[in-house]
């Protein structure tokens, strides 16, 4: 089994320096990148199926394919890293960034040729402290060895790269809003049109990509389309980092075929529940997704076939619920987070999330009504895609809507209990 | 005033961005970094070198987790409150530095030695429940454990 993105990461926790990521064939993408045409290297990621691994999914090589490109295209162009990784319950961004961090900069530079782009950001959330400090090290490694700069590896390309160290806010994961945060203001969505790939970052051409993501492009020049799409089990390209936490035996990160079951990343990989609990269901990316049943394991886990079973791949870090967790407190701790990092810009978000707060919270702590379950139901569709700004109050409304749904009978009991039956 | 290293290290972050005004949170964090907090007095320095209202900064800086309007302890304790850190047992490591310390979320210790607040997932969720203070990440946590890691700051 082919691991990419994981493979030479060392196995005592330090980082891969730029003396080593050559050794293990590091910049070699970059070679070949420069003597490329920027249309060869966007169709090439066009075919290897690669999609945004950031949640959305969206086809990689399609977004680049909207930047101005010839004479006449605007400049500066940028290319914006987005390590901001706040979705709760994911963990794979900080892996990648602070294991293999030339390997995340190459592939920044080599997507930068693509799109023609003259500045590239990594941006990267104020937590990830580590993170920042050994990114701010093999930048300058890489400057120093020709990599960036003026002419590059005495090509006629030049690119400069900065790192943005952000100062925590959810919204600057949403990819206006990150630009917003770049240009030193609150992170607060931006109306699309015009998106990012005509008028982004101070007006200009921009695209932001997931660092997963741009993780996988120096692997896609240097082995070719087709050994992409031929990592994955199904028909999506590569592989994915999953993760899995929660109370299973061996919470963790894994790089596996894109489309490896839920099942086989919750059995064989996380080693199923940890002893004396069963599981009740999961969270397949994220907290912003759709809970998953025992009945929802054998799906293939890739953006299609989730989909179809009612939810999303989301960022593919799973979080696992115990039948000893209570499912409305799991979901009033979720509803919590994102009515506390709703930017408020837009009034159902900023009304709405606190208000279905405010009711689980009532219901987990026994004074609930049935009559409620109607007011969060209400919630989940006027909440829903199509009625607010950005995607965050919709993101939020997944895990609801599908707790409504397979643990109702949990919430009923608390209402007509009046109390909360995992609480002794 | 900013003192002459506050402005050198803002000048440094002038050269990353197109215009000055797009430095404005990389210059609010030098100014937290050399004084713990951004005082009223601070935003008014930072706005005549940035170009922008005082109005505008406060806007930008109280958006923030991260950029403190208030002033906060030698040392800050970030505890992660989502999801898998709830899961694994965030309430008992809660209580555990809240009863150690004697404070509550957004409260500072007497001897201006502690802030406690809570954060977004801190993206260690394998290794949960996990808090931060200051720069360093400590992870694995049992309510024990914060007896003698609280101890290290003091």
């Amino acid at each position: 089994m082919e691991t990419p993105l994981t493979q030479h990461i060392r196995t005592d926790g330090a980082p891969l320096y730029l003396k080593e990521y050559e050794q293990t064939g590091g910049y070699q993408a970059l070679r070949k990148a420069v003597t490329m045409q920027p249309k060869e290297i966007m169709d090439m990621v066009k075919d290897s199926g690669l999609r945004g691994r950031g949640g959305a999914g969206f086809p990689t090589g399609m977004k680049w394919s909207f930047v101005p490109m010839g004479d006449k295209a605007p400049h500066p162009k940028y290319l914006v890293a987005n390590g901001d990784e706040m979705e709760p319950g994911t963990f794979k961004d900080r892996l990648l960034m602070e294991k293999k961090p030339h390997q995340l900069i190459e592939g920044m530079i080599v997507s930068a040729r693509a799109i023609e782009a003259d500045v590239a950001y990594i941006f990267i959330r104020g937590e990830y402290i580590e993170g920042a400090a050994i990114l701010e090290k093999a930048l300058h490694e890489a400057y120093e060895a020709g990599y960036l700069g003026k002419n590059i590896l005495g090509s006629p390309y030049s690119l400069e790269m900065h790192i943005h160290t952000s100062v925590g806010r959810y919204m600057c994961g949403e990819e206006t809003g990150l630009l917003n945060a770049l240009e030193g203001k609150r992170a607060n969505p931006r109306a699309k049109p015009p998106f990012p790939q005509s008028s982004g970052l101070f007006g200009k051409p921009t695209i932001v990509n997931n660092i997963e993501t741009l993780s996988c492009v120096p692997h896609i020049i240097n082995n070719g389309a087709e050994w992409f799409k031929k990592l994955s089990i199904t028909g999506e390209g590569g592989t994915k980092i999953y993760g899995a936490s929660g109370k299973v035996k061996r919470p963790g990160l894994w790089e596996l075929p894109l489309g490896t079951t839920l099942r086989e990343i919750l059995m064989d990989y996380a080693g199923g529940m940890q002893e004396g609990l069963k599981f009740r269901g999961l969270l397949p990316g994220g907290a912003s997704t759709d809970f998953l049943t025992e009945e929802h394991l054998d799906v293939n886990m890739d953006f299609t076939n989730v989909g179809k079973v009612g939810s999303r791949m989301g960022t593919g870090t799973i979080i696992v619920m115990d039948d000893k967790t209570c499912p409305v407190a799991f979901v009033h701790n979720l509803e919590y987070f994102f009515a506390q990092e709703s930017c408020g810009w837009c009034t159902p978000c900023r009304e709405g999330l606190p208000w279905v707060e405010k009711i689980l919270c009532s219901i987990e702590n026994g004074t609930g009504e049935m009559e409620d379950l109607e007011i969060l139901e209400f919630h989940t569709k006027y909440l829903g895609p199509g009625n607010t700004f950005c995607a965050l109050a919709p993101g939020a409304m997944e895990p609801l809507q599908s707790a409504l749904k397979y643990f109702r009978d949990d919430f009923i009991k608390h209402i007509t209990e009046k109390r909360c039956p995992w609480r002794s | 005033m900013l003192s002459e290293e506050e402005k050198r290290e803002i000048e440094e972050e002038f050269k990353l961005y197109p215009d000055k005004k797009a430095a404005s949170i990389e210059a609010m964090k030098v100014v937290q970094k050399h004084r713990g907090w951004l005082s009223d007095e601070s935003l008014r320095d930072l706005s005549q070198i940035l170009g922008l209202s005082v109005e505008d900064l406060d806007g930008t800086a109280t958006f923030y987790n991260l950029l403190y309007r208030e002033p906060v302890g030698k040392h800050v304790i970030l505890v992660c409150n989502s999801i898998s850190c709830f899961v694994m047992g965030y309430n008992e490591i809660l209580r555990a530095v809240s009863d150690r310390l004697g404070i509550k979320y957004g409260e500072t210790t007497s001897d201006g030695m502690f802030t406690l607040l809570p954060v977004p997932c801190l993206g260690t969720c394998d290794r949960a429940p996990a808090i931060m203070i200051d720069k360093d990440l400590h992870r694995d946590l049992r309510p024990e454990d914060l007896g003698k890691i609280l101890e290290n700051y003091k």
